[in-house]
């Protein structure tokens, strides 16, 4: 049953809440929410405009995400929903909250290490293994599966791993 | 191509009308810098001498078709020019890429150094360009800038690990260098009224970026193990962006070959 929007008491928040439940789909266990892909959710009367920014800016998935983010929305009833990308400010990893980093491990993607705008071009960083912990571990590719991602492999544990990109 | 819907571009409007010209130039010629080298890095999918580097040039191909997508989502903002019709549906001479990216593939050391040469000449415009007076400009420039960084440090890698590895890497990446530096000095060219855009700080100005550029380059490619030629005198400026090598059709006719057959068709 379709609830009148007014009775419903739509305000920003439950879009918010409704928006933990849409997934990056190359990282299903992180919600674009938690990720820092989601920058503004606005409600004016029966319209709900939301704010995006992609993590690289030629993801695949970021589309994938917009309509998501559309339909979430369209499922709470409301009718007028727009999705727009902004490129600024430039989505930081620095932005992915705890309890995502947490579940990142988990899933066994080591969480990229808070870098506050400085990447250096030569050096790299000593980078967790997400199974043992060890910080013995070597970069197999800056490059991995998806954009997002670099390959290692744990000296310790044996264990390949991915690791989410500081950027 | 599947653009993103970006927040309208503030400050466009603003620009004279010579402007607005020389821009839609500048941002036609970046664009296709980036989609060309793209169509050259995916080519190495599947071939690439280890499976990392296979990984990693299709990444590279993903980032630069992902930077080109930005800067003609700002062409079409600027001018109304649709970004599939300009990829799909021009001819191989109405692109304005420097020749740098449209050569062969090469052998792997040809393709990294090119690959090099590029990405630290785009990391010096990008950093300049992230400070540009206009907004939408400075905002595409910032994102990309990130990026790249990657990229940068993956190919500095890979110079100086074969230019100072054996005698048979080092003769290739040599081979390579003395082919590629030639092709370098477009990459700094002006365009036609690219002063108006310099004047009114949109863009940096060519020779600035040039210096930096080879303040950069030069002592690593030393450093590397290579010789770097001599520079191209001034009188032998080069041909335009409208002047291309025989390989860029071979390329636009691969890569329009599906949108063609059948034109109509929605993705």
């Amino acid at each position: 049953m379709m609830t009148e929007l007014s009775d419903m008491s739509l305000d920003e928040n439950t879009i918010w809440r409704a928006l933990e439940s849409v997934t990056d789909p190359e990282i299903p266990v992180v919600s674009v929410v938690e990720m820092g892909i989601v920058r503004a959710v606005n409600v004016e009367s029966d319209a709900v405009h939301v704010t995006i920014t992609p993590t690289f800016a030629g993801c695949p998935a970021l589309h994938v995400m917009r309509a998501e983010i559309a339909e979430t929305i369209r499922n709470l009833g409301v009718d007028d929903v727009t999705v727009e990308t902004t490129l600024h400010p430039p989505w930081s990893s620095d932005w992915i909250t705890d309890e995502a980093r947490a579940k990142l491990k988990a899933f066994g993607l080591a969480p990229p290490p808070r870098h506050q705008g400085n990447i250096p071009i030569t050096f790299y960083e000593a980078v967790a293994c997400p199974y043992c912990d060890s910080k013995n571990t070597i970069v197999k590719n800056t490059f991995g599966p998806t954009l997002c991602r670099a390959i290692y492999t744990c000296e310790n544990c044996r264990q390949p791993f991915e690791q989410f990109k500081p950027i | 191509m599947i653009q993103p819907d970006i927040t309208a571009a503030a400050g466009l409007e603003a620009l004279e009308p010579a402007q607005r010209r020389a821009l839609a130039q500048k941002l036609l010629a970046l664009a296709d810098d980036e989609l060309i080298l793209a169509h050259r890095n995916s080519e190495w999918c599947g071939h690439a001498p280890i499976l990392e580097e296979d990984i990693a040039f299709a990444n590279l191909a993903q980032d630069e078709l992902g930077h080109a997508v930005l800067w003609y989502t700002l062409l079409q903002q600027l001018d109304g020019e649709d970004p599939d019709h300009l990829v799909y549906f021009r001819r191989a001479n109405a692109f304005r890429n420097v020749r740098l990216v449209e050569l062969p593939n090469g052998d792997w050391a040809f393709s990294i150094l090119r690959q090099y040469l590029f990405d630290c000449y785009e990391l010096y415009l990008l950093q300049a360009l992230s400070s540009s007076t206009l907004e939408p400009v400075s905002h595409v420039a910032a994102k990309m800038r990130r990026e790249e960084l990657y990229h940068l440090r993956h190919t500095t890698a890979w110079v100086q690990r074969l230019g100072l590895g054996t005698d048979e890497s080092r003769r290739r990446m040599q081979a390579a260098l003395n082919a590629l530096w030639p092709y370098t000095a477009q990459l700094f060219a002006p365009l036609q009224d690219e002063g108006l855009l310099v004047d009114a700080a949109i863009v940096p100005a060519p020779t600035m970026l040039s210096e930096g550029w080879k303040d950069h380059v030069i002592p690593f490619l030393i450093e590397s193990g290579l010789s770097v030629p001599a520079d191209i005198a001034p009188e032998a400026a080069p041909d335009g962006r409208d002047v291309h090598t025989e390989h860029l059709s071979a390329l636009i006719e691969e890569l329009q070959s599906v949108a063609r057959s059948d034109p109509d068709a929605s993705w």
